[in-house]
């Protein structure tokens, strides 16, 4: 099975980030780190791949920097990854950055699409389904469990509830919550193998792009302000008189646990 | 404040360890993250940590690391190596990390002089973790001097007889195999060799785990040796050639030790003044005191300085220099760093600091043995009086 996993680079979320004051995007050093959410699909991906005798390519979007995150996740066991970095992309909305990923993924050839549910820093979590119309295959989304057969691919999808069972025949695309498998850590020698693995740069022009579709020029959707969040409230307390098991009750039923 | 800190004193500048290294390093931490802290507080309490642990450090790469490819290493460059020993000594429990890496004093003395058929049977298994070696070098008489070790191994054939003991030996209660260090010649250095002797051999006995003051995990034993005979092809290097081979193997094993010394600082400086940002004493934080201020910022230039000049003996080392000197001076200063930042550090805890189970307790239990262990503080000065003055 071909599998094309998008993995993000990210600033580090442990970091301050930093914005541009005119256009509020996210200002992006040269280390950034492979995002955590991206980890689980990577580590699906290469189960699935393992399980098939397939291959695992990593797809991104990112200014390629030290490609840091992007070895991270060839050190997990990614076969090798194809990275679209050209400063023309600045700007670029969900959409736009969908539209590129799809080309490139399309140019590479799938079987399987699998991305996090939403990036740690966007946090706009539509990609995915974009991808999925773009490439006009179905999208099985927030899976907690997933199982491969054949042509197959079955999930449980993650509910307020519960989870659905939800399938559909390949190709697809697929993405994963934090909770569907538990990520390998890289072992030394894929570290040290993860240098002789290629990555792949490409630019705009090379999918096919002309500069006024891609980047800020080509996206419908842009920032108009930014708002720092609120400072946290202080808790309320209970003084307890003997009655205030009742209140906790109360407010243990407002919040659905009980 | 304190994360401001730790970043200060934990988190490498960028670009010095380079790319490989500093995934390294985020693997072993992860590593030290799920597999070793959620359980550290009982391990010590127990005295013991499941044998388990050591193929899990084995297949993630941490026991194989900077060995060649050829032995079942990863050849990451001794930038690798320290990313993996600074984030290993974080582990807070000295014990557990010296006993993982009990071999990385037994076993490069094979990968150094070795056959291959030496090297595929003593050190493949020991870094998959299927296998645990110890290094025995100190006996009851005979402790930094290595010279007059009494330990006697006579030939008979194609084989060695072996008479002795040794004492102090990291891993040496679980080891199945223990690189020792024999006299099959005459006195002083020049009749010292090196053999392997695995643990089921007849006449080779050895006490329980030795009660500590630190380290307490970590399974140190006496070794005795009654008539065991060890074949000729185990003998490690030519005959009588071992005095050398110890010595060469003393500079990683100060270079580690120099490593554990200023993270243990770093984790006592930073343990300790978490604590001080939170507690309160005459209506202030006790971080708010000049005093404690001042004195920590002693500690962080102390810490750091030990660190720096660790890196600098490790660039020469990498260039391929003899830096014995600054490997000396390196462990001098990081092994007394640790001494007083963990002895800050309880002062800081105050009555908890006193208590066992408290972070900074252990640490200052653990950091004893850094300027005893592999070559004492005086060693070290007299090491480096001999080549400079």
């Amino acid at each position: 099975m071909k599998i094309a996993v998008c993995a993000k680079q990210i600033p580090d979320p442990a970091t301050p980030y930093e914005l541009d004051p005119e256009h509020h995007w996210i200002v992006r050093p040269d280390d950034q780190i492979l995002d955590d959410t991206d980890r689980y699909g990577v580590e699906i991906g290469l189960q699935l791949a393992e399980a098939s005798e397939g291959s695992v390519t990593l797809f991104s979007m990112s200014p390629a920097g030290n490609l840091q995150g992007i070895r991270q996740a060839l050190a997990m066991g990614a076969d090798k990854a194809v990275i679209v970095s050209d400063p023309a992309l600045k700007g670029s909305d969900a959409l736009v950055t969908a539209k590129v990923l799809a080309r490139a993924i399309q140019q590479e050839g799938f079987d399987l699409v699998i991305a996090g549910t939403e990036s740690t820093d966007g946090s706009a979590g539509v990609l995915p389904q974009q991808l999925s119309e773009l490439l006009e295959v179905p999208a099985l989304t927030f899976a907690k469990a997933v199982e491969h057969d054949g042509d197959t691919i079955r999930i449980h999808r993650q509910t307020p509830d519960g989870y659905d069972e939800v399938e559909a025949t390949l190709p697809a695309v697929l993405t994963v919550t934090a909770g569907v498998v538990e990520p390998r850590y890289p072992t030394f020698k894929g570290i040290m193998q993860a240098k002789q693995k290629p990555v792949e740069q490409l630019t705009a022009a090379d999918l096919g792009f002309d500069a006024t579709e891609v980047g800020a020029a080509g996206s419908a959707q842009y920032v108009r302000s930014v708002t720092p969040v609120p400072a946290r409230q202080a808790g309320e307390i209970v003084e307890d008189d003997g009655e205030a098991y009742r209140k906790i009750l109360e407010v243990l039923e407002q919040a659905k646990v009980v | 404040m304190s994360d401001r800190l730790r970043a200060v004193l934990s988190e490498p500048e960028a670009g010095r360890f380079g790319p490989e290294a500093d995934l390294i390093r985020a693997t072993v931490r992860s590593f030290v993250a799920t597999e070793i802290l959620p359980h550290v507080d009982r391990w010590e309490e127990a005295g013991t940590f499941p044998r388990e642990l050591y193929p899990r450090a084995g297949d993630v790469g941490i026991l194989g690391v900077g060995y060649p490819e050829d032995v079942g290493g990863t050849p990451t460059g001794l930038w690798g190596q320290i990313a993996t020993w600074e984030e290993m000594a974080r582990c807070t429990s000295g014990g557990i990390a010296a006993s993982l890496g009990s071999h990385h004093i037994a076993l490069p003395p094979i990968v150094a002089h070795g056959t291959p058929e030496q090297q595929a049977r003593f050190v493949s298994p020991v870094l998959a973790g299927d296998r645990i070696a110890a290094l025995a070098i100190t006996e009851p008489g005979a402790g930094s001097d290595v010279a007059n070790l009494m330990t006697r191994a006579v030939r008979d054939g194609d084989h060695y007889l072996i008479d002795g003991s040794k004492t102090f030996i990291t891993s040496g209660v679980r080891a199945d195999q223990i690189t020792v260090a024999v006299r099959t010649g005459g006195p002083g250095h020049d009749g010292i060799s090196l053999l392997v002797v695995e643990a089921d051999v007849d006449g080779f006995t050895r006490s329980g785990p030795m009660a500590k003051m630190g380290w307490w995990p970590s399974d140190t034993a006496t070794l005795y040796f009654d008539r065991v005979r060890v074949p000729v092809a185990n003998r490690v290097g030519p005959e009588n050639a071992g005095f050398r081979i110890i010595m060469e193997n003393f500079q990683m094993e100060r270079l580690q030790l120099a490593v554990s010394g200023y993270v243990t600082a770093e984790t006592a400086i930073v343990e300790a003044w978490r604590y001080a940002t939170d507690r309160t004493v005459f209506g202030r934080p006790v971080a708010g005191f000049q005093a404690n201020r001042h004195r920590f910022v002693d500690l962080v230039a102390e810490t750091t300085a030990a660190k720096e000049f660790t890196y600098r003996a490790a660039e020469g080392i990498e260039r391929g220099e003899d830096r014995t000197t600054e490997i000396s001076l390196a462990k001098l200063l990081a092994t007394a760093a640790a001494e007083h930042a963990t002895y800050a550090a309880v002062q800081l805890f105050g009555g908890a600091g006193y208590l066992r189970g408290n972070v900074a307790e252990r640490l200052y239990r653990d950091a004893r043995i850094l300027a005893i262990g592999g070559g004492t503080s005086e060693i070290m000065r007299e090491i480096v009086a001999k080549r400079i003055l």
